[in-house]
């Protein structure tokens, strides 16, 4: 059971940061959900503010971290001119060829979009603080643009998935 | 802007009631990163020149420019309109309507289907 630097980062990539980024999202979504007033006292919405903040940021830096790591660590591996390269097996088989001309191409930019969304959303999350709970037509507008950004991201992890399936980085 | 009166106002209202202008300068800037990423991509498909222009990294190609210009565009621009919407309280919903339009732009131009079509001919 030998796991080569390359298969490594994959897995941090691909797993342990997508892993964490779907924790940070569920409790987020959880926290952002309940954050009504007739659910909660005083001190609850102090616990879940304090919550919902650790949520969102723990997604915003994960999105940051996976698609630095994914582009400027794993992807230079993947877009090796050398035969044996995933891109060049996908693209050497008409059959797998559309996991890069469309998988990969989707995949490697609209990745980038989840992080910025999700630090918008974290940010209007700590600017608020408790008075979040007071504008609740801004909470929803949130909890959407967090559920954007998580879909966004499961588009992405999805054709990495497959990717690595029909080619994995080795 | 909806205010409504809850077992935790009292926590709360230890806040001011804080202007929407800094939310809306991080959203808004969101969807000008999304945009400048999809007007990136897109060009660079259409012309190789500006995809070598965009490639400041050999084994990464043009992906470095694109993705490093665009949260430059997206830090850039939250920077100027923070400090052009803090203490203004512009409307929540016509801040989310152009940060949705923009995002949904962004996700056109980023669409392998939508760019492809600017390919050169080979």
């Amino acid at each position: 059971m030998h796991l080569s630097g390359r298969e490594w980062w994959a897995i941090v990539h691909g797993m342990a940061l997508g892993a964490l980024f779907l924790l940070a999202f569920a409790g987020g979504l959880a926290e952002f959900y309940s954050l009504r007033s007739e659910e909660l006292t005083a001190e609850g919405v102090v616990r879940r503010t304090r919550r919902l903040q650790i949520g969102t940021w723990l997604m915003a830096v994960v999105a940051w971290l996976t698609v630095m790591t994914g582009s400027y660590i794993v992807y230079p591996w993947y877009r090796d001119p050398a035969p044996s390269s995933p891109k060049s097996v996908l693209l050497s088989n008409p059959s797998t060829a559309d996991w890069h001309e469309f998988g990969m191409e989707w995949k490697e930019h609209i990745a980038w979009i989840a992080p910025m969304i999700a630090t918008a959303v974290a940010f209007a999350v700590t600017y608020y603080g408790t008075s979040l709970i007071r504008h609740q037509g801004i909470r929803k507008a949130l909890m959407i643009f967090f559920t954007v950004a998580f879909l966004v991201a499961g588009v992405a992890g999805a054709f990495g998935a497959f990717i690595t399936k029909a080619a994995p980085v080795g | 802007m909806t205010i409504i009166d809850h077992p935790g106002s009292e926590v709360a209202s230890a806040e001011q009631d804080r202007p929407f202008g800094p939310v809306a300068a991080a959203f808004l800037a969101a969807g000008i990163g999304a945009l400048v990423l999809g007007v990136l991509t897109t060009l660079a498909e259409a012309s190789d020149d500006v995809a070598s222009a965009l490639e400041w990294s050999k084994s990464v190609g043009p992906l470095t420019g694109k993705t490093i210009l665009a949260v430059a565009a997206f830090l850039g621009s939250w920077a100027i309109l923070y400090a052009v919407l803090r203490g203004k309280d512009p409307k929540p919903t016509t801040v989310f309507t152009w940060t949705a339009i923009l995002l949904a732009a962004g996700f056109v131009l980023t669409f392998p289907t939508f760019f492809q079509i600017f390919a050169p001919a080979e």
